[in-house]
């Protein structure tokens, strides 16, 4: 019991010490002093009558959802005696792991810099700030001679080092015994199988019918889909982010979807966030960074190559080159086990008040950084909202997709559940991929990467991305993952060879997120 | 409630293995681990905190003083304790754990000897044992102060000294002086963990090569 209290006490001191920072105390606080005009707010019971308005007028809702959100972010406070990167990363292996690819990410971009004879960073010269600002808003008609660049990694890179992590204090011999892994990740981590992932589930029951019902019984689903629209607008109009964290889990209606995603982060255009967000923009404009190159090569080689983004490739510059200058990103690094890249003004090499970050949010862009943004330019359109719903998202989820942790959402976790759950439930198909020296893996790896960011038609992706809201979860990325595997099977069985396997799941763009997730949680389990 | 580390010394670690170790195969799957405690008077436990190292179960055993002439006994405190719900998988491996007077079976007034033993059942791991092993006995409670006779016993109300003419009334300005304090005193205490925003030095962003540390 006593244990309980004083971590609940801990929890509520780091909550109000967050939320002290944020600009939602001053509005509170402001608040206050105005309603003390009021008539019902008497000086002997002032504490009351003050919280009592709050809660007629909204702001007590508000500060609920600042507080939700703030639980669904940060990680409980753990043992005092834990040092920060126990925090980040409770294993020690996993610490040393992450270190070393960084270091060859910092290697490779010390490189390139050399080579290319190219700063990291360079004031614009006030002629060429004047050229930028102009052209803000078409930078992608620019081409910039990038040849020279090339991406730091590819999520192929990424995989070769998840395959080769080990735990020293693992039995890891030859010898086949009852924990043999047969899949490409070879370190021990806990992972759910279809109950327990159905027990997460369990909210959305499975008497609520999905969104997509079969068109025959087109009445039938119409009138689920009123009332499902009907029962999204009323959350909405109580702006309560619990709620509509709930309400998402069964996927969200098209004209609903950007109020709900943004009020579940707990997100609203403030004065302050459009001054902020022009202020980042000030910060690109005066200072080139290398990390911009990589930015606008990726963009091109991704983004700008698909059918469905191609046209928002203006956004895109706008998002991700402000999102490197972002210095609020770097809080997100307390529970990252990433760190990020360091260095030292100019001739103070090794002085501490002239150590900074690099790229100042501290996040290095790899081959298909981009498309975590893509999709999203299909709900914003106001570069200040969507960069604010990109960061939020990033710091949420996305980071959890390129660094080296034991999180139950982390990569390796999700790709030792997709090779768990294709073992268990196919084991013909895995048993037969293996094979022919197919590892599942080395297909569906890229996909969970980009959270099927490319692959996946637009709107099915977004109905994806809703349950990832829903559940504060990725693990849903692995369970795709392998319903798709699931789906194709029967041509899966027939070929011969790890080039044919990817030919035969190619092409993502026909398939519908829904039913493959249904037919794979409920019917693939006899 | 305060804390003191109570210096303690760890004997080597003891695998106990059925048959004799240097042929048979397999590892020892049971540990145990001495602490006593040389320079210290038998002690009330507060808290034990240690960091796991992939034992799966906990049990420990403690050795009390007794004040007639009979041999302390063997008490066990802790059954069983589960520090890895999944002994095969990580999770819990590398947790720091405490534990405390509450959780214990019995009353641990005045410990002379701890016993740890420690489990792992699976066959999978190399090695386990517990790291950084600290015991904490309870800290002194706060000093008793005695007071001076004034303010514990303050003298009956004197008639107040009767205002001079034009100056405000001294109870009120010292009330409100008062209030002032208090508030400066907040606002020193309460200070923000958020960001100023800038990344540059000075206005200056001309960097060498990223670090490798």
């Amino acid at each position: 019991m006593l244990q309980e209290e004083s971590d609940l006490s801990l929890i509520i001191a780091q909550i109000v010490q967050k939320l002290k920072g944020s600009s939602l105390y001053g509005q509170l606080e402001r608040q206050a002093w105005a309603s003390l005009q009021r008539p019902e707010i008497k000086l002997e019971s002032l504490k009351e009558d003050i919280k009592e308005f709050f809660k007629i007028s909204g702001w007590e809702k508000k500060l609920q959802n600042a507080v939700y959100s703030e639980l669904s972010v940060f990680p409980l406070p753990s043992h005092p005696a834990a040092p920060p990167e126990h925090l980040k990363e409770p294993l020690v292996y996993m610490r040393k792991a992450q270190g070393s690819w960084e270091k060859r990410i910092l290697k490779s971009l010390n490189s390139m810099c050399t080579e290319l004879s190219i700063p990291l960073a360079r004031k614009r010269p006030v002629g060429e700030q004047k050229e930028l600002l102009n052209k803000w808003n078409e930078m992608g008609t620019d081409e910039p001679d990038l040849s020279l660049f090339r991406p730091v990694y590819a999520p192929k890179d990424f995989l070769e080092v998840l395959i080769n992590l080990r735990n020293p204090n693992y039995e890891n011999g030859d010898s086949l015994s009852f924990r043999t892994h047969l899949g490409l990740i070879q370190v021990p981590l806990k992972v759910k199988d279809i109950p327990e992932l159905l027990r997460c589930d369990e909210q959305s029951s499975a008497n609520v019918p999905m969104i997509t019902l079969p068109p025959s019984t087109k009445s039938f689903s119409e009138l689920f889909e009123n009332e499902h629209v009907r029962i999204g607008q009323k959350v909405l109009a109580e702006q309560d982010s619990a709620a509509a964290q709930q309400y998402i889990r069964q996927g969200s209606p098209t004209a609903l979807r950007a109020e709900l995603w943004a009020l579940i982060l707990n997100i609203s255009s403030q004065p302050e966030d459009i001054l902020y967000y022009e202020q980042l923009k000030t910060n690109v404009i005066q200072h080139d960074l290398l990390v911009d190159s990589l930015i606008y090569k990726d963009v091109k080689l991704t983004a700008s190559n698909d059918d469905y983004y191609f046209v928002f490739e203006d956004y895109l510059y706008q998002v991700l080159l402000c999102f490197s200058r972002d210095t609020s990103v770097l809080d997100h690094f307390a529970y990252n086990s990433a760190s990020p890249p360091k260095s030292y003004i100019r001739g103070k090499l090794g002085l501490e008040e002239y150590a900074v970050f690099y790229p100042p949010n501290g996040v290095i862009p790899f081959h298909g950084f981009s498309m975590y943004v893509a999709p999203l330019c299909f709900l914003y359109h106001e570069p200040s909202k969507l960069y604010q719903i990109f960061r939020e998202m990033y710091v949420r989820f996305f980071f959890r997709l390129h660094s080296i942790s034991s999180h139950p959402s982390g990569i390796v976790s999700l790709c030792l559940l997709f090779e768990t759950l294709l073992q268990t439930y196919l084991p013909q198909l895995f048993y037969h991929l293996r094979e022919i020296g197919a590892q599942p893996l080395r297909i569906s790896f890229k996909w969970m990467v980009r959270a099927f960011s490319g692959y996946l038609a637009t709107d099915q992706l977004l109905l994806l991305w809703d349950r990832i809201l829903g559940y504060n979860s990725l693990e849903i990325l692995a369970v795709l993952a392998a319903a798709v595997f699931a789906f194709r099977a029967v041509n899966l069985m027939e070929v011969t060879s790890l080039a044919a396997a990817e030919a035969v799941l190619a092409d993502l763009s026909t398939l519908k997120v829904m039913p493959l997730l249904q037919i794979f949680l409920f019917a693939t389990v006899t | 409630m305060s804390r003191v580390s109570v210096p303690c010394h760890v004997k080597g670690t003891v695998a106990l293995q059925v048959g004799d170790v240097r042929t048979s195969h397999g590892r020892p799957g049971v540990l145990v681990i001495d602490v006593s405690f040389p320079s210290i008077a038998p002690f009330q436990l507060q808290e034990i905190m240690f960091k796991n190292y992939y034992t799966a179960f906990l049990s420990i055993r403690v050795r009390q003083h007794t004040s007639m002439h009979t041999p302390a006994k063997w008490v066990t405190c802790l059954r069983n304790y589960c520090l890895m719900p999944d002994p095969h998988s990580e999770e819990g491996a590398q947790e720091y754990v405490s534990l405390f007077k509450h959780q214990m079976l019995c009353d641990m007034a005045k410990v002379l000897e701890l016993r740890l033993i420690l489990r792992q059942p699976s066959p999978l791991w190399l090695s386990f044992t517990v790291e950084e092993l600290q015991i904490y006995q309870q800290g002194p409670k706060s000093p008793s102060m005695t007071f001076p006779k004034w303010l514990s016993h303050p003298v009956p109300c004197e008639q107040p000294v009767p205002l001079l003419e034009g100056l405000p009334d001294p109870s009120r300005v010292s009330s409100e002086v008062q209030q002032m304090w208090a508030l400066t005193e907040m606002i020193r205490a309460s200070h923000t963990s958020a960001r100023i925003g800038r990344f540059d030095v000075d206005g200056c962003y001309d960097l060498n090569l990223l670090s490798y540390t």
